[in-house]
C-alpha cells in the first residue's frame, strides 16, 4: 500500500510539472487586474493562530498583539503601545488600540486576546505551538482594553511571541477564519486555494490588492512554470528552479537572507563524535562556500553559528574559513594517527561515524554527500544514511544527522530547547546531549533578563561557547528565492524564518501598490 | 418483485458483518503503519515540539490506549454516527465528505454513463465487422489498453492534450485565478479525467461486448430474423445485441473494485477534489478517521454496485425472476 501510495505520489509530481506546462498558455479570462494570485508550496493544515497557523505573523487574515516589521522590529498591531513589563519580569501588561473589530463586525476586546491565548495553552485543544507559550501561567482581561499576561519565570521573548493572531472569543474556526487583519476570508478550496479579499475598513489602512489567491502548487517546476506563464503573479521557488527567471522582463527575483540553517548535529556522548577535536576539525574542513556555490546555486551564506549574520543578535567572532591543513594537524595532536587505508585512528578506534539525513530531502542528502567527502580529505570516515525520520529520531543518541532550525525573532527561540541540558535527548530537542553549564547559565540569562544589553552580552557569550565545543558543525544559511510579475513600491525584504508562506516577502503584501 | 426484496434482504445481512470485518483489516493496517500520527499532526513542528505536548496529542486521540479499546471507542462512534474528526484537515469527516463526495459521484457517473455508450457501440461494431482490420484495431487497441495502468494513460493524456495540442486544462476544478465555481469551467476540466476514467475501464466491456454479439450472431433466432428479411440494423440492435447483454450486468457489478480504485488514480492525477483523492492524503497522513470513513464508503460502494447490477439482472431475465438467485 506504502509503495503505490509513493508510486503515485511521484507520479503527481511528474504530473504536475507536465500540467504546469499546458495550463500555462489558457490565461485567465475574466479581468483579473484586482487579482493577484500567489502560488504557495504547500497547503496550511488550519487556518487558525489557536492551532499553529502562522503564529510568527504574516497570517493576513489576523493582527497580533504586536507586529513584525521586515527589518524584524517589533511594533504595536492590536496594542495601542509596546508593553508594561513589571520589575520581577513576571507581569506583561497589553492595553489595546480602541475600536478595533473583527471583520464580521464585532468588536474585538481583551477577552478576546484573553480566549485565545488560553485556548492555545489548553491541552484538550491539541495546539502544535503550545510548548513555545509554557512560561505563560495565565491570562487576564480586567478590562475591556487590558491584557494581563502573568509569568511561571521570567521570559523576555514573551513579546516576541504576542504577533500570534488574535481570533473572536468562543469560536475554535479551523477552516473558515474570521480575523481583523488586512484580509478578511472568502473561502478555501482544499488542496487547490484560498481566496481573500482586502478588508476595506483595516485599522492600518486597506490594501491596494483587494483580492488574494493563494494556490497550492507543491511542485517546484509547476510554480516556476506557472508564474512564467502568468498563471501566478508571484511565487516562491528553490534557487535552481528560479535560476531561468532571473533577468526576465517584467519579473523581479527577491533573494531574502533567512535564518533557516542546515547543520550536522553530533552525538556528543559516543567516543569519535564526542571528542571535541573530531568536531572542530570537521568544521575546519568544510567548505562550505562550495556547498554554497554549488548545491545551493548561490543562494544562501556559510554558516558558522545559530544566530543568522542578517539579525542584530550575531556575534561576529562566530566566524570560520576551510583549512584542512589545521585540521589534520588538529586531529595529529589529538592522537588520531592517519591508517594505512586513509581512515585516522586512536588507541584502535576507528575515526568513522554515520551521517543520517531524511532520505526524502535532496538537500540535506546533498550537503551530506559534500561533508562526507571533505571528511574524507583529512582522514575522518563519515557514512551518509538516508532514513526516515522516526528512525532518525530514535538513534539522534548514537549517530551525527543533518538538521535544519533557526529563527530570526528572538536567540532564545529553539536554542535555548537545543542546547540547554534539561532538554537533554528529549527528542528532537538537544538531540546530541550537549551538557555544558556554562551555556546553560548563559540561556538562562538571556531568557530570564529584561534588559537588552544583558541579553545581547549573554547571547554573544553562548554564541562563542557553542562554536568553541563546536557541538553542531554549521554548514549553510538558505536563502529564500521569490519572483514577483509587475511592478509593485512597497516590497521590503526582510530576514524570513524557517516558514516561508505568506511568513516571508508576502507578510507585507497588504502594503504593496502597483508602481504608476 | 419478492425475489428482489428477498435479494436485498440477504444482501444486507452479508453486508453488516463485512462491513464490521473491513474496519477490522483496516484498523490492524493502520497500527502496523510505520508512520507517526502524531508527527504528521505536527509537520516541520515535530523537531521543535517538546515530547511532553506529543505525548498529550495521543493522549487526547486515545492512541495510547490498548489497540482492542481504541477499536471498540471508534466502532461505538461510528454505529452512533459519529464519523469523527479528521486529523489532518482539521474538519468533521461528515463534512469532508460531504464537500468532495458530489465531485466524485459526477466524475465517476459520467465516466460509467461514457464507459457504457462507448464500449457498446464499439463492441457491437467490432462483432458486425468481425475480422476485418477495423475489428482487429478495436481488439488490440482494447488489449493494449487493459495492460495499461491507469495513471499512465492519464499522464500520456496530459501530453497530448494539454501539453502539446493544448486543447484542454491539465488538473483541478477550475481556472487557478477563478474565484467562483463556473460550470462551463468545470466542464472543460472535467473532460480528460472523465475520458480517461471512462477509455482505462472499458477494454474488458468492448472485448465482452464484442465476444457476447458474435455468439448471438450464430444463433438460430439471428437466422430466423436475417430470413424473414429484417434489416442488418434491427438484427443487431433489437435481436443481438439486446440478449448478448444479459450476462454483462452481472459482469458490471463485479467490475466496481476496479473503478474505485480507477477513480483513486485518476482524481490523485487530475487533481480532482473528490474523496477519493483524499483517501490517498488520508493514508499518507495516517489520518484514520478519514482514512476509515473512505474506506467503509469504498466497500459500500461496491456492495451496492454488486446489489444493483443483480437487481438489474432480476428485472431483465424474465428466467431468473421465476427462478430466483441465492
Amino acid at each position: 500500500m506504502t509503495k503505490l501510495l509513493q508510486k503515485s505520489a511521484t507520479l503527481c509530481a511528474a504530473l504536475a510539472l507536465a500540467g504546469a506546462a499546458c495550463s500555462a498558455p489558457q490565461l485567465p479570462t475574466g479581468p483579473r487586474d484586482d487579482t493577484f494570485v500567489l502560488g504557495l508550496s504547500s497547503e496550511f493544515d488550519n487556518l487558525s493562530p489557536v492551532l499553529g497557523f502562522s503564529p510568527d505573523g504574516g497570517s493576513l487574515i489576523f493582527d497580533g498583539l504586536m507586529s513584525r516589521s521586515p527589518d524584524l522590529t517589533l511594533r504595536p498591531a492590536l496594542a495601542a503601545e509596546p508593553p508594561a513589563v513589571s520589575e520581577d519580569g513576571l507581569t506583561v501588561t497589553f492595553t489595546l488600540k480602541e475600536g478595533l473589530k473583527f471583520h464580521d463586525g464585532k468588536p474585538l476586546t481583551s477577552q478576546d486576546v484573553e480566549y485565545t491565548y488560553e485556548a492555545l495553552l489548553d491541552p484538550a485543544n491539541n495546539s502544535t505551538i503550545r510548548s513555545d507559550y509554557s512560561a505563560i501561567k495565565d491570562v487576564a482581561a480586567p478590562d475591556p482594553l487590558t491584557v494581563v499576561f502573568r509569568l511561571g519565570h521570567p521570559y523576555a521573548p514573551l513579546v516576541q511571541r504576542t504577533t500570534l493572531g488574535i481570533v473572536p472569543k468562543g469560536t475554535l474556526e479551523k477552516t473558515r477564519p474570521v480575523g481583523s487583519g488586512p484580509y478578511r476570508f472568502v473561502s478555501w478550496t482544499p488542496g487547490d486555494r484560498i481566496v481573500l479579499e482586502a478588508n476595506q475598513s483595516y485599522w492600518g489602512g486597506a490594501p491596494a490588492i483587494s483580492r488574494l489567491v493563494l494556490a497550492f502548487a507543491p511542485d517546484d517546476n509547476v510554480r516556476a512554470t506557472r508564474v512564467r506563464a502568468g498563471d501566478f503573479d508571484a511565487t516562491v521557488l528553490p534557487p535552481k528552479a528560479a535560476a531561468g527567471l532571473r533577468g526576465q522582463p517584467g519579473m523581479t527575483v527577491y533573494d531574502v537572507p533567512s535564518a533557516d540553517y542546515r547543520a550536522i548535529m553530533y552525538p556528543m556522548t559516543r567516543p569519535v563524535t564526542g571528542d571535541p577535536a573530531i568536531r572542530r576539525a570537521l568544521g575546519l574542513a568544510l567548505d562550505r562556500q562550495a556547498m554554497v556555490d554549488t548545491i545551493l546555486a548561490g543562494a544562501g551564506v556559510p554558516a558558522y553559528g545559530p544566530i543568522s549574520p542578517d539579525t542584530r543578535w550575531y556575534e561576529p567572532e562566530v566566524a570560520g574559513a576551510t583549512d584542512p591543513a589545521a585540521a589534520g594537524r588538529l586531529l595529529d595532536e589529538a592522537g588520531w594517527t592517519m591508517g594505512p587505508d586513509g581512515v585516522r585512528a586512536r588507541n584502535g578506534t576507528e575515526a568513522r561515524f554515520t551521517l543520517m539525513y531524511p532520505a526524502g530531502d535532496s538537500l540535506r542528502k546533498e550537503l551530506a554527500l559534500a561533508a562526507a567527502s571533505d571528511a574524507k580529505k583529512i582522514g575522518l570516515l563519515v557514512e551518509p544514511a538516508g532514513l526516515d525520520w522516526d528512525t532518525i529520531e530514535a538513534r539522534l543518541g548514537q549517530d551525527a544527522a543533518v538538521m535544519g532550525f533557526g529563527s530570526p525573532y528572538d536567540p532564545d527561540y529553539v536554542n535555548y530547547e537545543l542546547f540547554h541540558s534539561d532538554f537533554k535527548g528529549r527528542g528532537f530537542l538537544n538531540p546530541g546531549r550537549y551538557d555544558n553549564p556554562e551555556a546553560d547559565r548563559l540561556l538562562e540569562q538571556g531568557r530570564a533578563s529584561g534588559d537588552q544589553a544583558e541579553r545581547e552580552r549573554a547571547y554573544a557569550g553562548f554564541q562563542k561557547v557553542i562554536r568553541n565545543d563546536e557541538v553542531f558543525s554549521y554548514l549553510v544559511f538558505l536563502k529564500h528565492v521569490y519572483v514577483v510579475r509587475g511592478e509593485y513600491d512597497g516590497i521590503v525584504p526582510g530576514v524570513d524564518g524557517h516558514d516561508h508562506a505568506t511568513g516571508g516577502l508576502f507578510a507585507g503584501i497588504h502594503t504593496w501598490k502597483p508602481a504608476a | 418483485m419478492r425475489a428482489v426484496l428477498k435479494m436485498v434482504a440477504w444482501r444486507a445481512a452479508f453486508a453488516a458483518p463485512l462491513l464490521v470485518i473491513v474496519t477490522i483489516g483496516m484498523f490492524a493496517l493502520a497500527q502496523a503503519s510505520p508512520f507517526d500520527p502524531v508527527r504528521q499532526y505536527l509537520g516541520e513542528r515535530a523537531l521543535v515540539t517538546s515530547p511532553e505536548v506529543a505525548e498529550s496529542i495521543r493522549q487526547n486521540w486515545g492512541l495510547d490506549r490498548p489497540v482492542l479499546e481504541q477499536y471498540a471507542t471508534w466502532f461505538g462512534n461510528l454505529v452512533s454516527g459519529d464519523l469523527g474528526e479528521s486529523r489532518s484537515l482539521h474538519r468533521p469527516v461528515v463534512e469532508i465528505i460531504g464537500d468532495r463526495l458530489g465531485w466524485t459521484l459526477l466524475a465517476t457517473g459520467s465516466a460509467l454513463v461514457l464507459m457504457f455508450a462507448g464500449s457498446l457501440a464499439v463492441g457491437t461494431l467490432a462483432a458486425w465487422r468481425r475480422g476485418s482490420w477495423l475489428d482487429r484495431a478495436i481488439t488490440g487497441g482494447a488489449f493494449a489498453n487493459e495492460a495499461a495502468p491507469v495513471f499512465w494513460l492519464g499522464l500520456l493524456a496530459i501530453w497530448i492534450f494539454a501539453v502539446q495540442l493544448d486543447w484542454l486544462p491539465a488538473g483541478g476544478l477550475t481556472d487557478p485565478a477563478a474565484v467562483a465555481i463556473d460550470p462551463a469551467d468545470v466542464f472543460t476540466h472535467m473532460i480528460l479525467p472523465v475520458t480517461v476514467l471512462a477509455v482505462s475501464q472499458s477494454s474488458w466491456l468492448i472485448l465482452y461486448v464484442r465476444e457476447s454479439v458474435i455468439g448471438v450472431l450464430r444463433e438460430d433466432f439471428v437466422i430466423g430474423a436475417r430470413a424473414r428479411g429484417l434489416r442488418e440494423r434491427t438484427v443487431l440492435v433489437r435481436h443481438a445485441l439486446r440478449s448478448a447483454l444479459l450476462p454483462f450486468l452481472t459482469l458490471l457489478g463485479a467490475r466496481m473494485p476496479e473503478l474505485v480504485t480507477g477513480a483513486i488514480l485518476v482524481e490523485t492525477v487530475f487533481s480532482w477534489p473528490g474523496v477519493a483523492a483524499a483517501s490517498v492524503q488520508a493514508a499518507l497522513a495516517v489520518d484514520f478517521p478519514l482514512l476509515a470513513a473512505l474506506t467503509l464508503l469504498g466497500t459500500a460502494a461496491v456492495l451496492a454496485g454488486n446489489l444493483l447490477a443483480d437487481i438489474a439482472y432480476t428485472v431483465a431475465d424474465p428466467r431468473v425472476r421465476t427462478l430466483g438467485v441465492s
